[in-house]
């Protein structure tokens, strides 16, 4: 090669450059091939990086690529009552899905599957319209709630029907509705918040709900249970290719309440169209047996999201169907703090025998207290001054001894606090001392503050859980503790460090408002050799102008009633505060005290009594509450407004804050009527008035009978 | 007689050290081609082997073609090609919109890709012209800056950034080989470390600029652009040393691979046949290059040895660029991988360089039997 470019060449410069470029061609040439070289070996360095070093991450990432993980919402715990009833369990449900991309004859399957789950024409149009606006994977919802023979029929025709899919879910159920309503909150659709906080996949998986209020709130990590999963191959799309594997779901735990179910029941359905609430306890250990606030909404429906009609059926009766009366309702307790007050003077050394002369009425200062009963009681010792309701004794008493040793008494008894009980909230109430409203009103306590909280006016607040703590202590003679798990420790329930004989002062005091010359005489148990104790209340509501708070004024501005007893006497074993709100006076209180406690001992009797009022109201809570949602569907249609999201978790969270009554100053004032006084009729029975147009909040109407308010002077033995 | 003697010698004088290696990975290709069909040999894999043998057909014609012929068509080829890029660009204008090919009725013809041999061919012609002397003058590179610019210049139009580059990168090559000064390469450089960042700006497409992005970040939007480069790392990734097996990769059959039968092919195959195949690929790639190089270094002559260098660089090239970019060292860019992706216009390319290195094998083995020299 070289010696023929070298006889070629002809000039010497151009033989050497060309040299010179033959040179630089070998050297670059072999600059290019290292470059080359050097690039495959970065090339497979970086191929066994991404194969050997980082296999492990990228198998995962595959894996999660491939594999599409569906939970399986779990079966929710149930939550039983304390001989094992079912208040929530879980409803078998079948629902059909339709995956649009499955679906080979659409036209065929939508007749068919009009035909076995009997679709309306428009439902049919409507399923035809979301299929036509889905992306092929996503199901679409078809019809929740099918039967099982139409889940049957639907199952047998499967294999002609590619798309369809008939699953198997669960639904909350409460058997007794809204007698359970509050105590055991509701089950919903998980709201942003709540994700927001607990970051589950789980929590956004279709179908699962989350306890919204209640026990079914506190207790939702034990009821929730473990997801099942089923893990099928997906395609980028999201087209399922094959099922995997599938893994059951866990049921939740149960949680064993002490409240006793059929009790719950009927005490809920007892309250009947007032706006109240009952608590019963066992004296033995504290248990709650019953913790009814009525009226209420209905948990089972709330568990598939709550209608437009639903919430403005709810959010516009003033009788507060969203509140927990039992925990939030926050009332002047009225002369149920009697027993205490007395409990207080007897420490410290009022003798029981010494008597005050009651005129009706009692100068403090420049101002006269009036006793309930204008024409007064006359010679008044402190057992009378419990049966007969005298304020003037008390509010002569309590002047002696100053407010501090009936708040501590008032404290003693369980009022003013909270109790350890897994519930969403309580309200504390207030029992006022001269510290408290120094730092509340930076005012000094006055004479008459005493006299005022001395009959559970003025500041007093309580709500009606501790009414009942406080009637246990009273009737047992112990410090007990309300409990609800039923798998909770009973907690110690030392002696009250009170003497045994002042205890039965007022336990016999309390026994002759109800079976003596008290104001609770109707209270009398129909039941031989079980006698009930108790004490009624009546607490004005706001100072009237019109002085009376009986059933001739508006509802909302009627006395509250109030009632706290236990039995039987000799041997207390239950105890029990019911509180009617704006009930007109306590003689709407103790006959539900008095039917419930009837309950506890002798059901068919107090069943009976409760088939009549419900033939009279127009059937039970669960009835009544149906028809004025019918009602309300029936006026308003679609046209409700749609409730915002959340607001109604908002508006039964919220009432737990309730905002406390204004103080009513007694001064000046007339005093309600007490007890039986009041009742010239028997217990109200208005009529269901179920015309949401009209008046969709279920008022008894008044009676139409001489004003029972100015019937104070009626005898009352 | 003559022609029952002058077939097996013919048969004997073919390059068989590298058309095996070249038919064992066409034939790989055509099996993870099969596999990506989801066990089918339609449409592809059968269509990739039946290309094959066509243009290894036309690869064995060109490479009996002669040194003069192949030197005198450079120009006119160079025009023709020219010519039909322009059709293109037209075409595209006039039915309003970008577009690539040109459809003669029997063929689709992609021009762009025929410019990479074509720019070599005449780029190697011309320094073969030009007096040893004048590299040094400035006209040694105003002729080559006229003829690289219009073709990339209008494939840049098209707009094929890949393309365009591959065109300019077989061009610098050649240049590169020719013996131009280093310090023109040099200040090339520096000049292009100053202007590609202005141009990154102003002349690329935003499509074009976003996938720069995200190469540099690609888990920035792991569901957007950023998805190909992440999930063809993951399918390579996953396939681990020995692979998932024939047929069963998931990234590829559960469509989360984005082209996995074109540019994404070497992920697809190193998904089921795991680093293992990867290693054959770049086993027979360093085999072909390092052939194309001998071929070059021991060819006769000038034009020869550019020619053959700048052929071996192109498919360099391709090559290079598209593992790169399925390995995330590179960006997103529209290059196949030749012999082992979906696609007639890039084998044939591929098919056309091949076959001209291997003429200029034939010219150097009939120079070395006692040939003549003309350079």
């Amino acid at each position: 090669m070289l010696f023929k470019r070298n006889s070629k060449g002809a000039r010497f410069e151009q033989r050497v450059s060309s040299g010179e470029l033959r040179n630089r061609f070998d050297r670059r040439s072999f600059v290019l091939g290292s470059i080359q070289g050097g690039v495959g070996v970065l090339l497979a360095v970086r191929l066994a990086y991404l194969a050997v070093a980082e296999n492990e991450k990228y198998n995962l990432a595959s894996e999660s690529n491939r594999v599409d993980l569906t939970l399986i919402p779990p079966r929710r715990g149930w939550i039983l009552d304390r001989n094992n009833i079912p208040m929530a369990s879980n409803r078998a449900d079948f629902r059909v899905d339709l995956v649009p991309e499955r679906v080979i004859d659409k036209e065929r399957t939508l007749a068919t599957l009009g035909e076995i789950l009997q679709l309306t024409p428009a439902a049919v149009t409507d399923l035809r319209d979301k299929l036509e606006g889905t992306r092929g994977f996503r199901p679409v919802e078809v019809a929740t709630g099918v039967n099982w023979e139409q889940f049957a029929a639907l199952s047998v025709r499967l294999p002609d029907l590619p798309g369809v899919v008939p699953q198997r879910g669960f639904t909350r159920y409460y058997p007794t509705g809204p007698s359970v309503g509050h105590l055991l909150g509701y089950v919903g659709a998980v709201s942003a918040e709540e994700y927001e906080i607990e970051k589950n996949p789980l929590l956004i998986t279709p179908g699962f709900k989350i306890g919204k209020d209640g026990v079914e709130k506190y207790f939702e990590q034990t009821l929730r249970g473990q997801p099942g999963a089923r893990r099928a191959e997906v395609t980028a799309s999201g087209k399922i290719v094959r099922d995997l594997e599938m893994r059951e779901d866990v049921q939740g735990d149960p949680v064993k309440l002490t409240i006793n179910a059929k009790l719950q029941d009927y005490a809920a359905r007892r309250i009947g169209l007032e706006s109240g609430s009952v608590v019963v306890m066992d004296l033995e250990s504290g248990d709650l047996l019953a913790m009814a606030s009525m009226p209420s909404f209905d948990p089972n429906s709330f568990s598939d999201g709550i209608g437009r009609v639903e919430w403005k059926m709810l959010s516009e009766d003033d009788h507060v169907p969203l509140r927990n009366k039992v925990l939030s309702g926050l009332y002047p307790p009225g002369s149920t703090v009697k027993p205490f007050v007395s409990l207080a003077l007897l420490k410290a050394g009022i003798d029981p025998e010494e008597s005050v002369f009651c005129g009706g009425g009692l100068r403090v200062g420049n101002r006269v207290f009036g006793c309930w009963n204008r024409r007064g009681h006359g010679t008044v010792n402190m057992a009378k001054g419990i049966y007969q309701s005298c304020d003037v004794y008390f509010y002569a008493m309590a002047q002696r001894v100053g407010m501090q040793p009936i708040a501590d008494m008032a404290r003693h008894l369980g009022l003013g606090f909270k109790y350890p009980l897994p519930v969403a909230s309580q309200s504390y109430g207030t029992v006022p001392d001269p510290a408290w409203k120094l730092k509340k009103y930076d005012s000094e306590w006055q004479t008459y503050d005493t006299v005022n909280a001395t009959i559970g006016q003025g500041y007093f607040l309580v709500n009606p859980l501790q009414q009942a703590v406080m009637a246990s202590r009273i009737a047992s003679g112990r410090r007990l503790q309300p409990r609800l798990l039923m798998t909770a420790k009973p907690r110690p329930a030392p002696h009250l460090d009170l003497p045994e004989e002042h205890l039965q002062i007022v336990r016999h005091a309390m026994w002759e408002v109800v079976n003596g010359a008290g104001t609770a005489g109707r209270a009398k148990l129909p039941l031989d050799g079980i006698e009930l104790s108790g004490k009624t209340g009546t607490a004005q509501v706001v100072s009237l102008a019109y002085g009376k708070g009986g059933k001739g004024v508006p509802w909302k501005y009627r006395d509250h009633g109030h009632f706290i007893c236990f039995a039987p006497y000799d041997k207390p074993k239950y105890a029990c505060a019911v509180a009617i709100e704006h009930g007109a006076g306590s003689s709407s209180a103790y006959p539900v005290a008095r039917d419930v406690m009837t309950y506890l001992f002798d059901p068919q009797k107090a069943m009976e009594v409760l088939h009549t009022y419900e033939t009279e109201w127009g059937g039970t809570a669960q009835e009544r509450l149906a028809r004025k949602y019918q009602s309300y569907e029936n006026v308003y249609g679609g046209g409700a407004p749609k409730p915002d999201s959340g607001a109604i978790e908002e508006a039964v969270s919220q009432s737990g804050i309730a905002t406390a009554p204004r103080p009513v100053n007694v001064a000046d004032a007339p005093r309600p009527a007490e007890g039986d006084a009041a009742a010239a009729a028997p217990p109200p029975a208005p009529q269901a008035s179920a015309s949401p147009a009209t008046s969709p909040a279920v008022t008894p109407s008044p009676v139409a009978s001489p004003n029972p308010g100015v019937n104070r002077a009626g005898p009352r033995r | 007689m003559i022609a029952m003697n002058a077939l097996p010698s013919a048969l004997g004088r073919q390059p068989w050290g590298i058309i095996v290696p070249l038919t064992a990975l066409v034939c790989f290709g055509s099996a993870v081609l099969y596999s990506a069909a989801g066990g089918h040999w339609m449409p592809w894999s059968a269509m990739h082997l039946v290309r094959f043998v066509v243009f290894l057909i036309m690869a064995m014609v060109i490479a009996r073609f002669s040194r003069d012929f192949i030197r005198m068509m450079a120009l006119p080829i160079y025009v023709v090609l020219l010519l039909l890029l322009m059709a293109v660009e037209a075409l595209g204008f006039v039915g309003g919109g970008s577009q690539r090919w040109l459809n003669l009725g029997f063929i689709m013809l992609q021009p762009s890709e025929l410019m990479k041999p074509g720019i070599v061919i005449i780029l190697a012609r011309f320094y073969d012209m030009l007096p040893p002397g004048a590299t040094r003058e400035v006209r040694s590179l105003m002729v080559p800056a006229v003829v690289i610019g219009l073709p990339a210049g209008l494939v840049m139009l098209q707009p094929d950034l890949g393309t365009s580059l591959a065109i300019m990168f077989g061009a610098v090559v050649v240049m590169f080989l020719a013996g131009l000064p280093m310090r023109w390469f040099i200040g090339a450089g520096i000049a292009a470390a100053i202007a590609i960042p202005i141009l990154f700006f102003v002349a690329l497409h935003d499509y074009q600029r976003q996938r720069v992005f995200t190469f540099l970040d690609p888990e920035s939007d792991p569901l957007g652009t950023g998805y190909h480069i992440t999930q063809s790392k993951i399918a390579i990734g996953s396939g681990g040393i020995f692979g998932k097996g024939f047929g069963n990769g998931s990234q590829s059959h559960l469509n989360y691979l984005p082209e996995p039968h074109t540019d994404f092919v070497f992920a697809t195959m190193a998904e089921e046949w795991g680093m293992l195949g990867g290693l054959f690929v770049l086993f027979v790639f360093g085999l072909l290059l390092r052939y194309g190089l001998r071929v070059a270094r021991d060819a006769p002559g000038r034009f020869s040895r550019l020619l053959a260098a700048g052929l071996t660089a192109t498919i360099f090239f391709y090559a290079a660029v598209n593992l790169m970019m399925v390995m995330g060292l590179a960006p997103v860019v529209g290059i196949p991988l030749p012999f082992m992706s979906h696609g007639g216009s890039s084998m044939m390319t591929i098919m056309i360089c091949v076959g001209l290195i291997m003429a200029v094998d034939r010219w150097g083995k009939r120079d070395m039997r006692g040939g003549f020299e003309d350079s």
